[in-house]
């Protein structure tokens, strides 16, 4: 039986979809073609979709400090990677104990983290408690912080308890297998697909993370991506701060191409995503999926 | 022997609940440190704090902080501009991610379809600093796409975006649109998905328009999820989204009237004026607000259908 919108509506619709997808696209586009313009086309003639006079300079002037942008995807990098697995491996060993329909106590656990979702003390005692640690301008800073996500430790209960039969666990300890191990040899093997989905939503939000960094770091090593786009965008000055010297004094200062090195910059952080957006996009959808309809 | 055996068994199964215990530990270590000791810090909003003395060790000071709190006039504003926009964006987020979600199921070319809803999720991927940059490019002074693509022909004066306040009551809610109706929208898309196909078919038999089916069946079976999303939102409406306002109105000082937020109030007179004190004050303020809200809102669904409360 046929049960479709006419075509004429279907028309409709897709013209409402390719406006809400231009919406969505555009501005990332005009970013990289201003990016690859050359600076006075843009004074003359205003953002162009395609760039009306074509350069490289941008990039280059941004890469002269190329130090400060490989120490920010450093950091990013190690942040990123360090965090996800360390959350993942928290996460989990987590979530498998109260997912167990025999594990005592297994409610008020759930609560203990359930809870944070509701109440927090705000931002003042978080920092201090932070900063009587001594873990201001640490990595750690920037990684405790996002390693527990309760949400994730929900979902992640919910997928132990309808993917894992108890059977399963039952007949390991049978075998004379170890809690433990039951933990590393049967019950990761079988999460792949919601390690995966966590995982991503993790490398997501420790790559995205900025706030932590604007807290936490002042120390000019440990500046990440993202805090080095936010530090770009409020003061131009500080990609130049440390190369007054030989090779940029005086009237050169001056003609520091500033609204094409900010897009670049835009364009040198959004990239890695970009890049990766497409591969990845259907495994956040399912995992989204997973959390909508059983959470 | 039978007492042994017993005895056996408990210490067994204590060494088996041990063994999972153990394994709680580290997430355990990291909330405590990262969420219940800030928790029992709140007592710093009924301090006069001093470097010195730390959270613990400060003399008490009463409710002075809240009546200093309150007496200005920058809480009130926050307090209304983080109400009034965060219920802006749950109506505007919730009825547009609908209609793109219903939309979105009725397109006759799936392909097309899993395009569009790429697109629409992408704006999600970013941060808010990347998000910055993108308003940036619209918005900016003297050559930004607006004033010089768009007013500039039309022979209007340019703007400047960055400088009056006024505008940001449409740009916060646009750019919050923007960044979020996709995620909102596959979630309200899992929830058509999963409804039965018999129930179109026999409205089919009946003869139900399309319309008909929509109304009568598509949003009625998408109302729990719908009722859930609200009152996530409707818990969280005391807490505004940070980076939104503070990232993309670039910590502008002349748009403070209508983009200062709790948040950005709190971070503001915190770290960057060291009002210890005052700003303390506010997060519990924050904070108390926000739980009785989210009790409420529970409360209130768990009055009109029990199966629906959260807890």
């Amino acid at each position: 039986m046929i049960n479709r919108i006419s075509w004429s509506s279907n028309l409709l619709l897709n013209l409402l979809f390719v406006i809400a997808t231009l919406a969505c696209l555009f501005p990332v586009l005009i970013v990289v073609s201003v990016s690859l313009t050359d600076e006075n086309a843009i004074i003359r003639s205003g953002y162009r979709i395609i760039p009306e006079q074509f350069s490289w300079y941008a990039y280059e002037f941004l890469f002269k400090d190329y130090a400060k942008i490989v120490r920010g995807y450093t950091v990013s990098i190690v942040v990123t990677l360090l965090g996800t697995f360390i959350s993942l491996l928290l996460t989990s060993l987590f979530a498998y104990p109260i997912s167990r329909r025999d594990m005592p106590f297994r409610n008020p656990i759930s609560f203990f983290v359930f809870f944070t979702m509701l109440f927090n003390g705000g931002l003042v005692p978080w920092y201090l408690t932070y900063s009587a640690a001594g873990l201001k301008n640490t990595l750690a800073a920037l990684i405790i912080p996002l390693l527990i996500v309760p949400f994730n430790i929900i979902i992640m209960r919910i997928f132990f308890t309808n993917t894992i039969p108890d059977s399963l666990v039952e007949s390991a300890k049978i075998d004379g297998a170890g809690e433990f191990r039951i933990y590393a040899r049967i019950i990761l093997p079988l999460s792949l697909p919601v390690m995966a989905t966590i995982g991503l939503f993790q490398t997501l939000n420790y790559w995205n993370d900025w706030f932590n960094s604007m807290v936490f770091i002042s120390n000019n090593d440990l500046v990440s991506l993202q805090y080095l786009m936010y530090k770009v965008i409020n003061q131009i000055q500080y990609l130049t701060s440390g190369m007054v010297d030989a090779n940029i004094a005086g009237q050169e200062l001056a003609k520091i191409p500033t609204e094409t090195v900010r897009m670049a910059m835009a364009i040198v952080g959004i990239g890695p995503i970009v890049f990766v957006y497409p591969f990845v996009q259907k495994y956040f959808v399912k995992g989204l999926t997973i959390g909508a309809v059983k959470g | 022997m039978s007492i042994m055996n017993a005895v056996q068994r408990q210490y067994k199964r204590t060494i088996k609940y041990r063994v999972l215990f153990l394994m709680l530990l580290p997430a355990t270590a990291v909330l405590i440190f990262n969420n219940y000791i800030p928790m029992a810090g709140v007592i710093v909003a009924f301090k006069t704090y001093t470097f010195d003395g730390g959270i613990y060790g400060s003399p008490w000071a009463g409710f002075n902080n809240f009546k200093f709190l309150f007496q200005t006039e920058e809480a009130w504003i926050a307090t209304r501009n983080t109400v009034l926009y965060n219920g802006a964006f749950i109506i505007i987020n919730t009825f547009a991610a609908i209609v793109l979600a219903i939309a979105l199921n009725e397109l006759r070319n799936r392909r097309l379809a899993k395009f569009y809803q790429s697109s629409l999720l992408f704006p999600y991927f970013l941060s808010f600093v990347a998000v910055s940059y993108l308003a940036y490019a619209f918005l900016g002074g003297g050559t930004g796409f607006i004033n010089k693509s768009i007013l500039e022909p039309l022979g209007l004066s340019p703007i400047s975006w960055y400088s009056e306040p006024a505008h940001w009551i449409y740009i916060l809610p646009i750019v919050n649109l923007w960044k979020g109706v996709g995620y909102t929208m596959i979630v309200y898309l899992a929830s058509i998905v999963a409804i039965d196909p018999e129930y179109y078919e026999a409205a089919l038999i009946d003869g139900a328009s399309k319309r008909q089916q929509i109304m009568k069946i598509t949003i009625p079976l998408m109302m729990p999820v719908i009722i859930i999303m609200i009152i996530l939102q409707i818990g969280r409406i005391f807490n505004a989204d940070f980076g939104l306002f503070y990232q993309v109105p670039l910590n502008s000082g002349p748009l403070y009237p209508t983009t200062n937020v709790i948040d950005t109030f709190v971070y503001r007179s915190f770290l960057l004026n060291g009002n210890v004190g005052m700003s303390a004050a506010a997060g519990f303020y924050q904070a108390m607000v926000g739980l009785v809200i989210v009790y409420l809102t529970n409360y209130t669904v768990r009055k009109i259908s029990k199966e629906n409360a959260l807890f």
